[in-house]
């Protein structure tokens, strides 16, 4: 057994037996990160600040929610709404967090793709950054559900009934889904037991994954530069901190991460008191009623990019079936992007505007995911369903085709040299 | 040490085993417990008696869940498909499940123009079910029915029913 002495202090004594001291080290203060960063290296703070937040309303919000269909909406709208004290503010906290919390996963995202935070030695850090995206997404959906409104019905009838495009077992998988023939109680009770543990505990063993992910490749910097991180580590820790690369995570990054926080948290509350109707769809106040479909149905904003690239196959093709096609391109968007570090062919790790053709790519790639954005929520009617047919052609071919041809030739013109 | 090694081989072996087949009953029950329940399962019958609609007439009636649109279209000029129709004393149905082929919206029936039309992603479809606009990739689909009299039984899969989706 190892030895211990007497502790002069309640620190000391759970170092001897915990070793906090030296799991600090490791953690944070001597965690590095480099200087040459700007803002945009807050977004993995303020996100890990926006799930802190979408845990805690979710806990007040689960001691009045009710998961059944005759009890779900009037827990939320009546109970929640007008009876619990602040039930409210935890309600539009809730809300308004699921739809920025994705607001900032995509700035965060962006901001890989544009410094090329994803390859060379980076490809587990993005790997288990979608993965968050998806499991993230699955929570949105399994969220949306809860309120049993129409568009909570009627999102869950139309995303259950993808499933039903998958070949032989499709139809029999959607009726497993559901665990009824249509999206019924047994439907939004699963999706409930979801929603507040399955999908939670898994998103918080992929946070654990991602952060971990950072510690050998270690965060990439604004021009792409390849940092000895012990060398120039060793150098802050001899008292060189002006010339040393790096700063310690705690309490030199944070302090900086924590004002971006701040700025942020402005704005959210600002949404929260003032703005809050933009997550509230007023055609969700109408309780679910599996006979009307609402004339108009779309899903969240976040969601529409993809939404549209699913629907924006409106006609068919030879042999194939407009909805094949749909789904098949639909299935490509959603998982097109955790084989990025592979479509880019070359080995440069640098910002977009030092890199050529990717600039524009990248540019273009923006623009294109804010048409399908916007034409998402748009009936698909006359010249609408063309430009969501094109850009989702688009958005393909960028992925698939552009990036692999203007990387290989990047590759080519810095002669291979990684 | 030879004799070492092929002992915790064993070990190794007999554990990967167990963890085998007590994972795939594993797997199995939760497989199951998704499943949808008995009781839910045996409530799939609807009974509706056809003798009170006149021509012309449309209705909902739910079965599973999911609207079942009737609509009786001898006497009117309403297209009639022999194949499909369903002919109970004397008048002419049409009988399908009323969700969307696309996505399982539920269309509106606009008896003056004589189609179907989804609001969701503008899929339309005739008197006779079939798709005729839109990304609906197939004509509605036929609930399973039997004929009793007057009365039409959904759930069960009756001769006339078996005729129409060419199973007899």
């Amino acid at each position: 057994m190892a030895h211990f002495s007497k502790a002069n202090s309640i620190g000391e004594w759970l170092d001897q037996r915990l070793a906090t001291k030296k799991l600090w080290k490791v953690l944070a203060a001597e965690y590095w990160v480099p200087k040459n960063i700007n803002f945009l290296w807050a977004m993995g703070v303020v996100l890990m600040t926006m799930f802190s937040i979408l845990v805690i309303s979710g806990i007040f919000l689960l001691m009045y929610y009710k998961p059944d269909v005759h009890l779900a909406f009037d827990s939320v709208n009546y109970t929640i709404m007008q009876e619990a004290y602040y039930g409210w503010l935890w309600r539009h906290m809730h809300a308004v967090a699921a739809s920025v919390v994705f607001l900032v996963i995509y700035i965060h995202m962006f901001t890989g793709i544009y410094y090329g935070s994803y390859k060379q030695g980076r490809e587990m850090i993005w790997i288990s950054g979608m993965l968050l995206f998806v499991t993230f997404s699955a929570e949105a959906f399994s969220g949306y559900m809860l309120p049993w409104g129409q568009m909570s019905y009627w999102a869950a009838q139309v995303i259950t009934n993808l499933f039903g495009g998958i070949p032989f077992i499709g139809p029999d998988l959607v009726i497993w889904i559901r665990g009824n023939f249509y999206v019924a109680d047994s439907t939004l009770t699963r999706f409930f037991m979801l929603h507040v543990f399955l999908l939670p505990l898994v998103i918080m063993a992929i946070i654990g994954l991602h952060f971990y992910s950072l510690r050998i490749p270690h965060v990439n910097n604004q021009d792409g530069e390849d940092i000895d991180f012990d060398y120039e580590a060793e150098k802050y820790k001899n008292g060189q901190k002006r010339e040393s690369k790096v700063i310690p995570f705690w309490p030199v990054f944070i302090s900086k991460d924590l004002f971006v926080v701040g700025v942020f948290m402005i704005f959210y509350f600002y949404l929260v008191g003032f703005h809050y109707e933009f997550a509230m769809d007023p055609i969700n106040f109408e309780p679910a009623n599996p006979m009307k479909t609402p004339p108009h149905i779309y899903p969240e904003w976040y969601f529409l990019w993809s939404y549209e690239v699913l629907r924006g196959f409106f006609f068919d093709i030879g042999p194939f079936k407009a909805m094949s096609i749909g789904l098949t391109a639909f299935g490509i968007a959603n998982v097109i992007f955790f084989f990025l570090p592979w479509l880019d062919k070359s080995p440069v790790v640098a910002p977009a505007h030092k890199r050529g053709a990717f600039k524009y790519w990248f540019w273009i790639l923006v623009i294109d995911m804010i048409i399908l954005t916007v034409y998402g929520k748009l009936p698909p009617t006359g010249a609408n369903a063309w430009i969501g047919f094109f850009a989702s052609i688009t958005f393909l071919a960028l992925l698939l085709v552009v990036l692999p041809i203007i990387t290989k030739k990047e590759a080519k013109s810095v002669g291979g040299a990684a | 040490m030879a004799i070492e090694q092929s002992r915790r081989d064993f070990l190794g072996m007999a554990f990967g085993a167990v963890s085998a087949i007590g994972g795939i009953f594993a797997l199995g029950a939760m497989k199951a417990t998704w499943d949808p329940l008995p009781s839910v399962m045996a409530a799939g019958f609807t009974t509706v008696d056809l003798s009170p609609m006149k021509p012309g007439e449309f209705r909902t009636v739910t079965w599973r869940g999911k609207p079942i649109f009737i609509i009786r279209k001898d006497g009117t000029d309403l297209k009639k498909c022999d194949k499909t129709d369903v002919k109970v004393g004397g008048g002419d149905y049409l009988v399908r499940i009323g969700l969307c082929t696309h996505l399982g919206c539920i269309p509106a029936w606009e008896p003056q123009n004589k189609k179907f039309k989804c609001a969701c992603h503008g899929g339309e479809f005739d008197a006779c079910g079939t798709n005729i606009f839109g990304p609906p990739p197939r004509p509605f689909d036929i609930p399973p029915f039997k004929i009793e009299g007057t009365k039409l039984v959904l759930g069960e899969e009756g001769p006339e029913y078996k005729k129409i989706v060419g199973k007899a």
